[in-house]
């Protein structure tokens, strides 16, 4: 019997398909676009950033090698009080368009509610992120102006008595940039949560709700854990674009980042320095960022995608390694 | 099988066109409608002038008179000897304009030929920035023009456009002499006369005009609209160029202004208006402002102040007549120190094909006096140009502006203007004003103190300007 068996003819198929040169060639345009287009400018914004290289009139000056005497002028100057602006203006849009979009988002997905109209509000709230930066923020510049409607308004309601000079307050300017990026933000976010929330199986929360659970327990105990991946995600890319928080500012305060350079975020320094077309200190700056956003993004990623298992570091190295086969708990 | 192959490769094919769809050539402007026969000149069809708004594009269409048609939308003008004009127009909004020349300047060698920029405009505030460059080509030498041609041109006109090696690489139509222009009714009511005379008397000193504006204060009107209304009066009185090597020197006279605009915001003799071109600043202009006046050179009159201060625009059929508005309610009077404002001149760029073209418009709108004096008796216009024997003719005759309620204003411009003294201009003027003026605008809203706004100025300055290494205040 096991002659007979081990007699059989090995017939091995050699003929297997590969197509995966067609996956290199379809994505050669994506990684050509890429190299040529952001990597590119990538390396040479960082190799220019240890030169001095600027433009004085219409004479250019340099390239000529500094080592690192850029990065010195760039923490010599008030780096960290424009990246203390620029995060404190991220925060002050980003906890309410968390919040905002998390309750929204339970909401529109809570089928015992039934709303009207949903799909018109999601709309409505998902249309300024359709609108350019710069048209949002002047049409902010315009109704905040000294004689612009809000003002009117609150004049002929007797609120206040002379127009209030939105622009000349550090306050009141920081706080129209938040709620911009409020107003520009909260129905992206609100739509990635919903999907977040409608990917749950609906039978935890008959569950839970057949155990006597209130909505509020509910949303803490069983949607929140579960949509975690999604608010890393929210996080991550708001803090990136938080941290490039540039146009919005730009167009609001006219370029200045008044009043008292209050409002100046890192990325309009970087623009003032492209005033006489300063690839070095630019480029050093823009260096700083990039590694601010790198280990900034990681830091984050790390914290949030501990395993949540209730084991310490330790416990759960010995346990890999007992898996492994290779010691014994 | 066969067809699906087909279709694939239909599809990758569509597919690679589309990258390429972005890309494509500058279309050159049909040059073929001019008349071959009566071009003899052997320069370039196509003469490039970039611009940054229509003032320019308007004079030379409305007074030169090789002017043949003008394109429906404005953008190209065609002359009688065969060339286009093809305009280029860039705002200067956040100082797009000179971004977008210098690139095209540095650019200038490798464009082609119909490319390259053959004329462009700049202002006074950086002129010294192309006219102290090799792109910008000596008026005398390379185009052509003669000492005579340029002898009755106001001085401080060729004095800015002259470089280091004393060769003369601008011109200008105009001449912008500023004086102060003010209310006449304001004036009756606090002064009790609109006489121009008088008002000057009371105006003639700044202690004159700092008691004036407290009276406009006690009578309830403002003597200024905002912080920078009177900044150009004081730096053009300044005794040293902002720049000297790499070290920036604030003049005495600059921190007077400050002192000034400081007790002006304070007592409430100004309207807290941010900044000049500001949509408050435009509505004091208008009827229903109680703003005493302005300070503004020549243009400023005819092509802003009166464009302000109707009801009616002209645009919308408004007539240049007394009850559109304030026309008829504003004079003018010299003020408390002379000074200019602006300004626009005409550079040919290196490289150009069109050196003929160039100097017949350079000549024409720069040099001849029968054309200059068009532009300033045309009433939609009145621009004070650069003929000194022009405009003093103009000053001695019974030349009335309506606008002004009768006065003849060319007068007052033509003795302001033999006074401008211009030898203290630098490279580095438009970016010194501007930063200046942003950082201290904090201060007179009270939101930082004399101290921060002076680090302010010098933090602005040094991004601005990479090679200045110092800042030094006056004692």
């Amino acid at each position: 019997m096991l002659k007979a068996v081990k007699a059989a003819p090995a017939l091995r198929q050699h003929r297997t398909i590969s197509y995966a040169r067609w996956g290199y060639i379809f994505i050669a345009p994506f990684f050509a676009a890429f190299v040529l287009f952001s990597l590119i400018p990538l390396c040479s914004t960082i190799y220019y950033s240890f030169f001095e290289y600027y433009r004085s009139g219409l004479k250019v000056i340099g390239p000529n090698f500094v080592g690192i005497d850029n990065y010195k002028a760039v923490f010599g100057s008030d780096l960290l009080k424009y990246l203390w602006n620029t995060v404190l203006i991220w925060i002050m849009g980003f906890i309410p368009q968390l919040a905002i979009s998390m309750l929204l988002a339970a909401w529109f997905t809570d089928l015992r509610l039934r709303l009207h109209g949903k799909g018109f509000f999601k709309v409505v709230i998902y249309m300024p992120n359709l609108i350019m930066a710069s048209a949002l923020a002047m049409l902010f510049f315009a109704l905040f102006a000294d004689n612009g409607p809000i003002n009117s308004t609150l004049i002929s309601m007797g609120v206040i008595s002379e127009p209030y000079q939105f622009f000349t307050s550090v306050a009141s300017t920081r706080w129209l940039i938040a709620m911009m990026n409020f107003l520009m933000w909260v129905g992206n976010t609100m739509i990635l949560i919903m999907a977040g929330i409608m990917g749950i199986d609906s039978g935890l929360f008959e569950a839970a709700r057949i155990d006597g659970c209130k909505s509020g327990q509910m949303f803490r105990r069983i949607t929140l854990p579960l949509i975690r991946p999604i608010l890393i995600y929210v996080l991550i890319t708001s803090m990136i674009g938080g941290l490039q928080m540039f146009d919005v500012p730009k167009v609001l305060t006219n370029n200045t980042g008044s009043p008292n350079r209050s409002t100046t975020t890192i990325l309009m320094y970087l623009n003032n320095h492209l005033f006489s077309k300063n690839y070095g200190m630019a480029g050093a700056v823009s260096v700083i960022l990039f590694l601010l956003c790198a280990v900034l993004c990681i830091g984050v990623f790390l914290v949030l995608t501990r395993p949540n298992d209730g084991l310490t570091r330790q416990e759960r190295r010995l346990l890999k390694k007992a898996e492994k086969g290779e010691c014994k708990l | 099988m066969k067809m699906r192959k087909f279709t694939a490769l239909l599809l990758a094919v569509v597919f690679c066109l589309a990258l390429l769809a972005g890309c494509g050539t500058k279309t050159v402007p049909a040059t073929s409608a001019s008349p071959e026969a009566t071009s003899t000149v052997t320069e370039g069809k196509v003469l490039n002038f970039w611009i940054w708004n229509d003032e320019l594009r308007s004079r030379v269409n409305q007074f030169y008179p090789e002017v043949e048609s003008i394109a429906e939308d404005l953008s190209t003008t065609t002359l009688k000897n065969g060339v286009t004009i093809k305009w280029t127009v860039n705002p200067n909004q956040d100082n797009n304009y000179q971004n977008k020349l210098d690139e095209a300047l540095l650019a200038q060698d490798s464009a082609a030929q119909d490319d390259k920029i053959d004329m462009f405009a700049i202002e006074a505030d950086y002129a010294l920035k192309y006219v102290d460059s090799d792109y910008t080509l000596d008026v005398k030498n390379d185009i052509g023009l003669k000492d005579q041609d340029l002898s009755d041109q106001y001085d401080y006109t060729k004095i800015i456009a002259t470089d280091s090696n004393g060769a003369l690489k601008g011109v200008s139509w105009q001449a912008t002499p500023g004086l102060f222009i003010y209310r006449r009714d304001i004036a009756k009511a606090v002064l009790g006369t609109d006489d121009p005379a008088t008002v000057q008397a009371a105006l003639s000193t700044w202690d004159g005009f700092d008691a004036t504006a407290a009276k406009m204060g006690a009578a309830g009107y403002k003597m200024l609209s905002g912080f920078a209304d009177s900044y150009r009066t004081f730096s053009n009185n300044v005794s040293a160029p902002w720049v000297t090597g790499t070290t920036v020197t604030v003049d005495k006279n600059i921190m007077n202004w400050v002192d000034q605009t400081k007790t002006y915001t304070d007592s409430g003799y100004n309207n807290k208006v941010q900044e000049l071109w500001s949509p408050e600043w435009c509505a004091d202009q208008a009827p229903g402002s109680k703003v005493f006046g302005f300070f503004y050179s020549t243009w400023g009159i005819n092509f802003t102040l009166m464009g302000y201060t109707l009801d009616t625009a002209v645009a919308d059929g408004g007539k240049l007549e007394v009850g559109n508005g304030l026309f008829g309610e504003w004079a003018v009077c010299e003020g408390p120190q002379s000074y200019y404002w602006g300004g626009t001149w005409m550079c040919a760029a290196a490289g150009t094909d069109n050196q003929q073209t160039i100097k017949d418009i350079m000549y024409y709108m720069t040099c001849d006096k029968d054309t200059m004096k068009a532009i300033t008796e045309d009433p939609s216009v009145q621009d004070y140009t650069n003929t000194v024997s022009g405009m003093n003719e103009l000053a001695n005759s019974d030349f009335k502006s309506a606008f002004l309620g009768g006065q003849n204003h060319i007068a007052l411009f033509a003795s302001a203007a033999t006074k401008i003294d211009m030898s203290n201009i630098s490279a580095y003027d438009q970016g010194c004003n501007e930063k200046f003026l942003k950082a201290f605008q904090d201060y007179f809203n009270g939101t930082i103190d004399m101290d921060t706004a002076k680090a302010n100025f010098e933090t602005a300055i040094k991004e601005t300007y990479p090679e200045i290494t110092d800042v030094v205040w006056p004692a």
